[in-house]
């Protein structure tokens, strides 16, 4: 393995998160936060140093990259990130544990945004900004986001992109990948400020909407109040509802509507399956809730924003789901595994892996009657390869498998078992709040130290799609000459 | 520069490999998804799935913002269906692989196609090997040889011997010694590759590049090197269609040829073809069969069958009788890197060739504003660019001594044409408008003449 590459790349990324600091830095000496300003930028100059010592020495001539690297690579890059994020909670005693620091900026970069603080609103606005921002950050990728400044790493980046990327397949828009990564952040980008104006124009106060859109951007779902986003008004719910809905959807769809292919775009099996899945949901939890609000425009608002939450995997909240009735809760917890589409912001499943297991699912029926039977399976009019069919089946089951695994590590948890599931799936699954104890209005501050690490893991694996976890983890992975 | 390439054979991946190296961004199009997957891993492009003359295809690869379509699937026709629809969908430059005999014998019909398909450049590798090797043969001491403006100056790389006059003589102690116009331009020495100064002394095993005036170089050769005499007498092995136009050349400039084949019907067809050459029926794997044909008395053995490893091995063999010069084709770029440390005399790549011509055609495209680019060689093995360029009026540093030009490092000039002349140049010589200047750079990129200037 090319360790030196490992950890060059590890180090640019360090000193691209402490670069990235200057964002908060900014915010405390805006809101003259002298405390938070001390400590932001010590742990900044630090992590530059760091990273550029560490880039530094393992500069060396062979920048090959594989695709075991790119595991390695992107595993290591989040876990020092992670550490480094956290770093200014703890060095500014707001969140005085590393564990409970660790776990919070976790949640922030995987995007999940499950908090273990009880009271939010005691957080300096710098650190809400940070923690928001980890979210806009986290959202598009670490690693995308250095491959689209710096100058190209190595040819093989792909293994990087791929391993950062969620979804069953990440292909390129154009060929390179170090210009598909600009692409993908120009958009991003593009559609955050379009987010922050509209809620700005819309009453809300410049910094709420900033940090709410970045939480929506990443579909984090890091709130600066409580109650999340219920103490806002109406007009600003439904933005902020409708952009969790868009940053659902696959990337690649908005470039195509840029470059005026809108025919292509249009005919994304995902895209409609996935706004399909939103509407009955909408319809089914306003039926279902309808009797006890007894308000039509408050219900559908409600359901929908919690809908649109909960599938993009955002996790915001506008009302206390937890007391809603038990359908609702369930369609709540279903839509959490499915989560929103490949090349998105967001995690679960993906509706197109679903899509797909339908789909094999189906042919595995037909060649049950007709065992002659040759056929494929094919998704927007395009054959589905044996290699992808066989990825998708593998990965729904060791996704069922990790949720069965972290599902048994939390039982040792004084909690019931709603809370338990519900916390594994709004973890693994990078949503945030789930039912129970954990609802919208509480936090994970309940939990052990050992539960919050665990649940960690759980929203880096989410975040990751499992493999690269496990590949990092495997003994022969590190091992010479394998 | 955004280039699409359809196929991802052997050719096609070599012009992936070279073309990202320039810098382009390329859009690969193939059918087999496997081979895509297997590329995307590799290089940085983008890979569409398909067939290259497919309308939704060539739409998904987003022809429209491409300026250069290459054809080089297997098929010849696919190949200019795909040139015909690229360029009806707007690409400006369109470049097919037209391999099939049949299509280029007839230099009427070649140039018909070529003009009513609008292509830019109909590229045979067959053909442009069998002319390389010829250009080999006609000179055996080199291991490679690069013409210039229609053959009136050369590059030529040569292998030093223990036994050379070269060998522990610095370069201004040779300019004594030898009173002929020369130039030696790039060594290169194991890995690496110079530019060499006056003081640069050279050792046996050393490759070097040197050019010199066209009269002078036999002599020039004699002295420096045993001098072989012109291959008149070449046995061929494999009837490829490589073979087949290089024992066409040869036999229209009256050598003697006998090519070794195992199939027969193969033999029937060229020998029909070819009713001046000795078609030999027969495995040239086979040592009694080649001692029998007289391997031991030929001029040259040349390997050109379609199995690069058989080639290698009979290559060995045929050096170890003796054959003055042997030449074997391997066409897989991986096997011809490893078969360096071996002592094999020259190595042919046909797709190598191609890469050039493509790579040199989209480099030309990119400075039309500045000095044409005529010629672009990759010589010493890849390591080294050889480049030919017109001086136009924009170029500023005309009649200027060289001495006194403030070049780059690792740039030399290694040739001026002017007229019907050619110059070896020493540095009072200077650089005038419409001369073909000939440059010599290593690991850099030159698109214009003026890049050579600080």
């Amino acid at each position: 393995m090319n360790t030196k590459m490992v950890f060059y790349i590890t180090g640019k990324i360090i000193s691209t998160v402490a670069i990235l600091m200057l964002l908060p830095i900014t915010v405390s000496f805006i809101y003259s936060e002298t405390t938070s300003l001390l400590c932001f930028s010590a742990v900044a100059i630090s992590a530059f140093i760091l990273g550029g010592v560490l880039s530094l020495v393992c500069k060396s001539g062979n920048t090959n990259i594989y695709a075991r690297e790119g595991f390695i690579i992107v595993v290591m890059a989040w876990l020092s990130v992670s550490v480094i994020g956290a770093l200014p909670f703890v060095v500014s005693r707001e969140i005085p544990s590393f564990v409970d620091a660790f776990f919070e900026t976790v949640s922030g970069f995987t995007t999940t945004g499950a908090s273990i603080l009880d009271n939010v609103e005691l957080l300096s606005k710098s650190m809400l900004f940070w923690r928001s921002f980890t979210h806009f950050i986290g959202g598009m990728g670490v690693l995308v986001f250095v491959m689209a400044i710096i100058p190209s790493v190595s040819d093989r980046s792909i293994h990087i992109l791929r391993a950062e990327m969620p979804g069953p397949t990440v292909d390129k828009i154009v060929p390179r990948a170090k210009d598909t990564a600009k692409i993908l952040y120009l958009i991003y980008i593009g559609m955050t400020l379009a987010q922050i104006a509209l809620l700005y124009f819309g009453g809300m106060p410049l910094f709420d909407s900033i940090v709410h859109s970045f939480g929506t951007a990443g579909t984090g779902g890091f709130g600066i109040k409580s109650t999340s986003v219920a103490g806002y008004s109406t007009y600003s719910k439904w933005v902020i509802g409708i952009f969790m809905v868009l940053f659902g959807i696959n990337f690649n769809l908005f470039y195509l509507l840029l470059i005026k292919r809108s025919k292509s775009a249009f005919k994304s099996t995902e895209l409609w399956t996935y706004l399909g899945i939103v509407t009955i949901s909408v319809i089914a939890i306003c039926a279902n809730i309808y009797s006890v609000y007894g308000n039509l425009s408050a219900t559908l608002t409600d359901s929908f924003f919690q809908v649109s939450s909960i599938i993009s995997t955002t996790g915001y909240s506008t009302t206390d789901f937890n007391t809603w009735p038990t359908l609702s809760k369930t369609i709540l917890l279903i839509l959490m595994v499915i989560g929103a589409c490949g090349g998105s912001t967001a995690g679960g499943i993906k509706v197109s892996r679903i899509v797909l297991s339908f789909k094999i699912l189906a042919r595995k029926i037909k060649t049950l009657s007709h065992p002659r039977a040759v056929s494929t399976v094919k998704i927007d009019g395009k054959n589905v390869d044996e290699d992808t069919i066989s990825s998708v089946c593998i990965y729904t089951m060791i996704y069922a498998i990790c949720v069965i695994a972290i599902f048994l590590l939390l039982s040792f948890e004084k909690t019931d078992i709603e809370t338990n599931l519900s916390a594994t799936l709004a973890c693994f699954n990078n949503i945030g709040p789930g039912l129970g104890q954990v609802g919208p209005l509480s936090s994970y501050s309940g939990y052990s130290a050992f539960s919050k690490i665990v649940l960690s893991f759980a929203m880096l694996m989410g975040r990751l799609e499992i493999f690269p976890i496990i590949v990092f983890f495997a003994p022969r992975s590190w091992k010479k000459g394998r | 520069m955004k280039i699409i390439i359809a196929g991802c054979g052997k050719v096609g991946d070599i012009l992936i490999k070279d073309l990202t190296a320039e810098g382009h961004n390329v859009v690969v199009i193939d059918k087999d998804s496997n081979v895509l997957q297997s590329i995307t891993n590799i290089y940085d492009v983008m890979c569409v799935c398909g067939s290259a003359a497919d309308y939704d295809t060539l739409i998904e690869a987003d022809i429209k913002t491409a300026q250069i379509f290459v054809a080089v699937t297997g098929s010849d026709e696919l190949n200019m269906l795909a040139c015909f629809i690229a360029k009806k969908l707007g690409i400006e430059h369109t470049i097919a692989r037209i391999r099939n005999p049949e299509y280029n014998d007839n230099g009427e019909g070649y140039n018909f196609i070529k003009q009513q398909l609008n292509l830019s450049l109909a590229i045979n590798p067959e053909r442009l090997a069998a002319h390389e090797i010829y250009n080999i043969l006609k000179l055996p001491s080199a291991l490679n040889i690069e013409t210039f403006s229609n053959g009136k100056f050369e590059v030529i790389e040569i292998k030093l011997k223990p036994d050379s006059l070269l060998d522990g003589t610095s370069l201004s102690e040779l300019r004594k010694k030898l009173p002929e116009k020369f130039l030696i331009c790039v060594v290169k020495r194991g890995e690496e590759t110079y530019i060499p100064d006056g003081n640069f002394v050279l050792k046996a095993g050393d490759i070097i590049a040197f050019t010199a005036e066209p009269s002078q170089v036999q002599r020039l050769l004699k002295k420096i090197s045993k001098l072989q005499k012109q291959a008149r007498n070449v046995m061929i092995m494999g009837a490829s269609k490589t073979a087949y136009y290089l024992a066409k050349t040869l036999i229209a400039s009256g050598n003697s040829v006998k090519i070794i084949e195992r199939n027969k019907e193969r033999c029937l067809e060229v020998s029909k073809a070819l009713p001046n050459a000795t078609v030999i029926f027969g495995d040239g794997s086979e040592r009694e069969l080649l001692l029998e044909e007289g391997i031991t008395s030929v001029d040259a053995f040349v390997s050109l069958t379609g199995m690069d490893e058989e080639n290698i091995l009979v290559s060995m063999f045929a050096s170890s009788q003796n054959v003055p010069k042997v030449i074997s084709k391997v066409n897989r770029s991986g096997l011809a890197s490893m078969t360096e440390k071996l002592d094999l005399d020259t190595i042919i790549t046909p797709k190598k060739i191609i890469s050039d011509v493509i790579v040199r055609y989209a480099r030309a495209l990119q400075n039309s504003a500045g000095s044409k680019m005529e010629t672009l060689y990759k010589i010493m093995g890849g390591k080294a660019e050889a480049l030919e360029f017109i001086v136009e009026d924009t170029f500023k540093s005309v009649n200027i001594p060289l001495k006194d030009l403030k070049l780059k490092p690792n740039i030399i000039i290694s040739g001026i044409l002017r007229g019907r002349k050619s110059i070896i140049p020493s540095g009072d010589d200077v650089i005038l408008p419409n001369d073909r200047v000939i440059v010599i750079a290593t690991g850099q990129h030159i698109d214009d003449l003026s890049d050579i200037i600080k």
